[in-house]
């Protein structure tokens, strides 16, 4: 094991676990905002999805990756919106609209990525890094956590920010409203739909920013189904997070860890199948979930549609 | 209008609209739809092989469709199906080849549909425990070992269950006379009949059983269920048994009847892509055949489009999500229309 | 009085699929003046409040504010006439702080204002005379604290109306006569309020005007000067006139309604024998929102009805559920005819004779979607004679819910028809139907009669009372004090859990069951 623990190892591990912790980051910090305001987005997989592909297919037409990751967060709410006009709007089932959306949007972007490119996976050049003066000369931690894409420092910057709404904000209250006891706001004045609606928005916008930079910043290509979970691990997230949005960061940077795994072996010649490190990230889901069971916690009014004058 | 054309329609006018709405689809990515779906019924349903083919399908995606019945009556949400389907196909394929030399073909058979089942439910175990002791929401809960399932599989198959005879890595092969038996000329193995079997009896045991009783009232309102004095954590327990087994008798009979191996990264996907059909049948089970039936023309008939139109097989996920929505819709606008006329 | 009135209903007209809830109502409601809107549950009084807060639409007629035709789409459009309503079920959201509670809906997306808003806090806080922190997260408070973060919130931008929907339900006699005075001070600041109320005796202790509504109709008024001018008795005899006409066809219900009930005297339940029921030193372990119970402990002879009192939420529900076998307690025993049942399940206890008659009807006495039928058979799937190697005989399942619908006279379409389709009053009649049986020993009830009208009322207290004259030992939870002191030999009171003082019912015993509901000694 000594041998592993080289410099080099470190930091590509850290440095992956990074890459592979910010779109769980934003998908849990989304997922957070749905959860609050009582809606279990299922469909959250699908917006990562629709986000990685709207934004790897902008930022590869126009060179630019800002262009990339604002079309991801709009391919994401693209699916998003769908999302709160079946399940909000109209009261439908959440979890089968959900399983729906991710099934449609897996199929549709495997299809449009096949027309578009046939059986060919451009790449896009690497992402600009930006290293923050100082803390990028650390060795070891400071190539691995301070050079990065800007927009892991925005996604980090979001955890004390939207934990300032969520406590500071009558939006925060409102949220909280709407997941705990959605008659209280209706009859305080605020549209309980109109609430959520914007929740299921912000999630699809965050959870398809998250996809986009899975594929510009992560991998540099888009391949089908290439999110392979992490949207269900963003849902696991804002469960164990109770509302916590600090929480959903050590989770990220928990499962992100053992995401990295893979390619920081890889790194290091270690010879193991691909199968056994790919099984590490869902083994700690799964882990978390045996051991914070007990603590894991969902508003009350989570996944019940909302509607005036009946309880 | 009667409550059987009622009924009818409430399906037919899903499925139609779906069908329209992915012929939009096609169009846009410049496929024809009209010749891609005349294609697609041709080779599943027309041709005498395609057929073959089609009702050989119906064993896996029935076992599992009988499997998501049982817990989505039971209110419980089994979006697990997928590992437990394979981790029971790959034990199926280790055991099988190992057993017929020493036992014999019906009892290897035998013991392998038992053990498939038996791995499908143990992999619900967890889910299953974790749902009835603390709560915690099995649709995480099953998702996830169902991620962790197909990596295991694809570990067994690399590391312990390997053939070593061959390059690419599978298991090795239980020989096409050791396997289920075909039924008369056809290439069609008894493992359909078996499956048709299985959902008859499924949809006989949660209509007309106090135990399929039981599991109902847990699903429908399971505060009702504890206060009825139903013992709501060995029922929860039971369901995801039953309907993991049966999930993984899926797999082994698929791998019986017709592949004898499994190789690395195989992943048919059938555990998700099931659910609408289940939920167009309204979890009755012998309304589910025809739906099941309906579905593998379609998947039968879009493999063989995918190799000579262009059109991958993505495009039937596509169909199958645009379903599941237009079925919500549907039974939505029904449920509005209900209310305004009721009194 | 000659005052113009503040709000003005016209014609109103509120239809539901098969029921007229508003049927042409006209009333004012002028500045300075309690107005009780007085009516049996499905009189129509919470659909008026409905629509006067902008929670539903009316079908037709018209509401004036001041004089001017408004339309109130929304809660947000109520508030904004001046309009606060205090609903009969707590909205407030427990996991936020009275404050935080305070300061929903004042914005949508910009920061809150924290200290402006205990300003105002503490300038409501004086002029109602309440005392709350501020800080406090509202979970954690009563129910009756609860009421008064909603009147203030009702009152925050010094609204003209103040509706207050069945306002007393969940408080003590305490509680309701603090709430009297804060309703007289509102008067005096020229508030109108709007109290509703099924009780005869509140409506004559706070109102200076009662509008009496039945099925729909607005049938009656008694004004300031009249009221003025009759005792309680002749305001009592009034208001049964205004309701049912001559009283003859409806004797039961009106005498349900002005609680002159036939009362049980105390003294002649032989106590000599041994008790059936005995339950010794019983906690529970308490949950998030629930009071647990703390070492109660009761004997119940058979023939008797053990009435328990006590504001809602002070452990009425675990211990009714702890004595069904629904929930385990945390220490203590429980004797069922000299056997211990505590580790039994509820199949088991049924069997021995017990039997629960839950107050949520809808949300755990019935599955909705399933029918009569199955919902009369739901304590024992799987019993011989319905069931066979449990195989389910549906032939004879729908048989037997044909003799029970029709012995307890249950109206419903088939025994087929799912069972959330029928009244309230039906729904409960299944859930006798069920409970009640030659095997039954011992009866729990919990809030037997909430939300029923006053036929079905007056049917279920009297099954209450048959059944005690056939030998059936009976708990009596009960909020509504009335009935406990028409039904029950004795009286217990449940406060914060712990079960206070067992008195038996003589004359005297409200004014001693309201010490106790506040926590006094007994």
């Amino acid at each position: 094991m000594e041998t592993l623990l080289t410099p080099a190892f470190v930091t590509a591990l850290l440095f992956g676990a990074v890459t592979a912790g910010v779109p769980l980051l934003l998908a849990g910090l989304g997922e957070q905002v749905s959860e609050k305001a009582g809606v279990l987005n299922i469909g959250i997989e699908g917006m990562m999805l629709a986000g990685a592909y709207a934004g790897f297919v902008a930022a590869y037409y126009s060179g630019s990756f800002l262009a990339g990751f604002v079309a991801g967060g709009l391919g994401g709410a693209g699916v998003a919106a769908l999302m709160a006009l079946f399940c909000v709007r109209l009261g439908m089932n959440q979890i089968v609209i959900g399983i729906a959306l991710t099934l449609g949007a897996e199929g549709l972007t495997a299809l449009l990525h096949h027309f578009q490119f046939s059986r060919s996976y451009p790449r896009l050049d690497a992402a600009p890094a930006l290293a923050l003066p100082g803390l990028a000369e650390i060795p070891i931690v400071g190539p691995a956590l301070f050079s990065h894409h800007w927009l892991v420092y925005l996604a980090v910057l979001l955890v004390p920010l939207l934990a300032w709404v969520f406590r500071r904000t009558h939006l925060g209250l409102n949220l909280e409203a709407a997941g705990q006891m959605p008659a209280a706001l209706d009859a305080a004045g605020i549209g309980v739909l109109a609430t959520r609606t914007f929740a299921v928005l912000a999630t699809g916008f965050l959870a398809g920013m998250g996809g986009a930079y899975m594929a510009n910043v992560g991998a540099g290509l888009f391949v089908p189904f290439m999110t392979g979970g992490a949207g269900f691990m963003g849902i696991v997230l804002a469960m164990l997070a109770r509302g916590r949005p600090s929480w959903v960061l050590v989770g990220s940077i928990v499962f992100g860890l053992s995401l990295s795994l893979t390619t920081a072996f890889q790194v290091a010649g270690v010879n193991v199948p691909t199968d056994v490190v790919q099984m590490l990230p869902f083994l700690m889901v799964m882990l978390m979930l045996v051991l914070f069971a007990r603590h894991s916690g969902l508003p009350p009014a989570l996944g019940l549609p909302y509607v005036r004058g009946s309880r | 209008m009667s409550r059987v054309a009622a009924g009818v329609l409430r399906t037919l006018i899903p499925i139609a609209l779906a069908l329209g709405a992915g012929a939009l689809v096609l169009l846009a990515l410049g496929a024809d739809p009209i010749d891609y779906y005349a294609f697609v019924l041709r080779r599943g349903l027309l041709t005498w092989s395609g057929l073959q083919e089609t009702i050989t399908k119906l064993a896996p995606l029935l076992l599992i469709s009988a499997g998501l019945i049982v817990a989505f009556r039971a209110g419980i949400w089994n979006l697990g199906v997928d590992g437990q389907f394979l981790l029971a196909a790959v034990v199926t394929a280790a055991l099988g080849p190992a057993l017929v030399g020493a036992i014999g073909r019906y009892p290897t058979l035998i013991v392998c549909a038992l053990a498939g089942a038996a791995v499908g439910a143990a992999w619900s175990l967890l889910p299953a425990i974790l749902k009835a002791r603390y709560g915690l929401n099995e649709i995480i809960t099953t998702l996830m070992m169902s991620f962790l399932g197909t990596s295991l599989a694809n570990v067994l198959i690399k590391l312990p269950f390997k053939d070593p005879a061959t390059t690419v890595p599978q298991t090795e092969t239980l020989l096409v006379p050791d396997r289920l038996p075909r039924l008369f000329d056809s290439t069609i193995h008894a493992g359909v009949v078996l499956a048709v079997i299985v959902i008859l009896l499924v949809h006989l045991l949660m209509t007309r059983t106090a135990f399929g009783l039981r599991l109902q009232v847990v699903g429908a309102n399971p505060r009702a269920a504890v206060h009825a004095g139903l013992n709501v954590g060995r029922l929860t327990i039971a369901t995801f048994a039953l309907s993991a087994g049966l999930a993984g008798l899926g797999g082994a009979v698929e791998i019986l009847g017709v592949w004898g191996t499994v190789r690395a990264d195989w992943n048919p996907k059938f555990g998700l892509l099931a659910i609408p059909l289940v939920f167009l049948a309204r979890f009755n089970g012998i309304a589910v055949i025809g739906f099941v039936f309906f579905f593998a023309v379609l998947l039968i008939g879009g493999e063989s489009a995918s190799r000579r139109m262009g059109v991958p097989t993505f495009f039937i996920l596509v169909l199958v999500g645009l379903l599941l929505v237009f079925l919500a819709l549907v039974e939505y606008l029904d449920h509005r229309r209900r209310e305004r006329t009721k009194s | 009085m000659g005052k113009a009135p503040v709000l003005s209903l016209r014609g109103v007209t509120k239809r539901f699929p098969g029921v007229i809830a508003n049927d042409n109502i006209s009333l004012d409601f002028r500045a300075g003046e309690i107005h009780v809107l007085l009516g049996e549950n499905g009189a129509g009084k919470s659909t008026l409040i409905g629509v006067l807060a902008g929670m539903q639409q009316p079908d037709a007629g018209e509401i004036l504010s001041h004089g001017r035709a408004v339309r109130i789409g929304s809660p947000r459009e109520s508030l904004g006439l001046g309009i606060g309503t205090v609903f009969q079920h707590v909205l407030l959201v427990p996991s936020l702080t009275v404050l935080e509670n305070l300061m929903l809906g004042r914005g949508r997306a910009s920061r809150l204002d924290r200290a402006g808003t205990l300003r105002r806090f503490h300038d409501l806080s004086q002029a109602l005379a309440v005392s709350l922190d501020p800080e406090a997260k509202l979970g954690a408070l009563s129910l009756g604290q609860q009421q008064q973060v909603e009147i203030m919130r009702a009152l925050w931008r010094g609204e003209g109306v103040l509706i207050l929907d069945e306002p007393t339900s969940m408080l003590t006699p305490q509680g309701v006569r603090e709430l009297g005075e804060v309703m007289r001070r509102l008067r005096g600041q020229g508030v109108a309020v709007i109290f509703i109320t099924h009780k005869l005796r509140e409506a004559y202790e706070f109102g200076d005007r009662i509008s009496v509504l039945r099925l729909g109709r607005l049938v009656g008024q008694l004004g300031p000067e009249r009221l003025s001018a009759m005792n309680q008795e002749q305001a009592t005899d009034e208001v049964i006139r205004l309701m049912f006409g001559s009283p003859s066809g409806h004797q039961g219900e009106a005498e349900t309604l002005a609680g002159r009930g036939i009362r049980r005297r105390a003294g002649i339940i032989d106590r000599s024998g041994e008790a059936i029921l005995r339950a010794r030193d019983l906690s529970t372990v308490a949950e998030t929102g629930e009071c647990p119970l703390r070492e109660v402990g009761f004997d119940l002879w058979p023939g008797e009805v053990l009435g328990i009192a006590g504001v809602d939420g002070n452990g009425q529900k675990h211990l009714a559920e702890v004595l069904a076998g629904q929930r385990m307690a945390a220490q203590g025993s429980i004797r069922l005819g000299g056997v211990e049942i505590g580790g039994t399940d509820v199949g088991a206890r049924r069997r021995m004779g017990l039997r629960y008659i839950t107050d949520e009807r809808l949300g755990e006495g019935t599955v909705q979607p399933f029918s009569v039928a199955t919902n009369l058979v739901m304590k024992e799937i799987g019993v011989a004679g319905l069931w066979r190697h449990g195989v389910s005989l549906w032939g004879r399942i729908h048989g037997h819910a044909r003799e029970r619908i029709r012995e307890f006279d249950i109206r419903t379409p088939s025994e087929r028809t799912p069972v959330g389709r029928l009244s309230g009053g039906n729904i409960q009649k299944v859930l006798l139907a069920r409970e009640l049986g030659s095997a039954a020993r011992v009866v729990i009830f919990n809030k037997p009669t909430y939300g029923l009208d006053l036929q079905n009322t007056k049917l279920a207290r009297d099954r209450i009372r048959e059944g005690a004259d056939a030998g059936l030992a009976t708990v009596l939870i009960s909020t509504e004090l009335d009935e406990l002191i028409e039904l029950a030999d004795r009286i217990g009171v449940m406060f914060q859990g712990r079960l206070a003082g067992i008195i038996d019912n003589r004359e005297g015993v409200e004014q001693r069951i309201g010490l106790l509901m506040t926590g006094a000694a007994a």
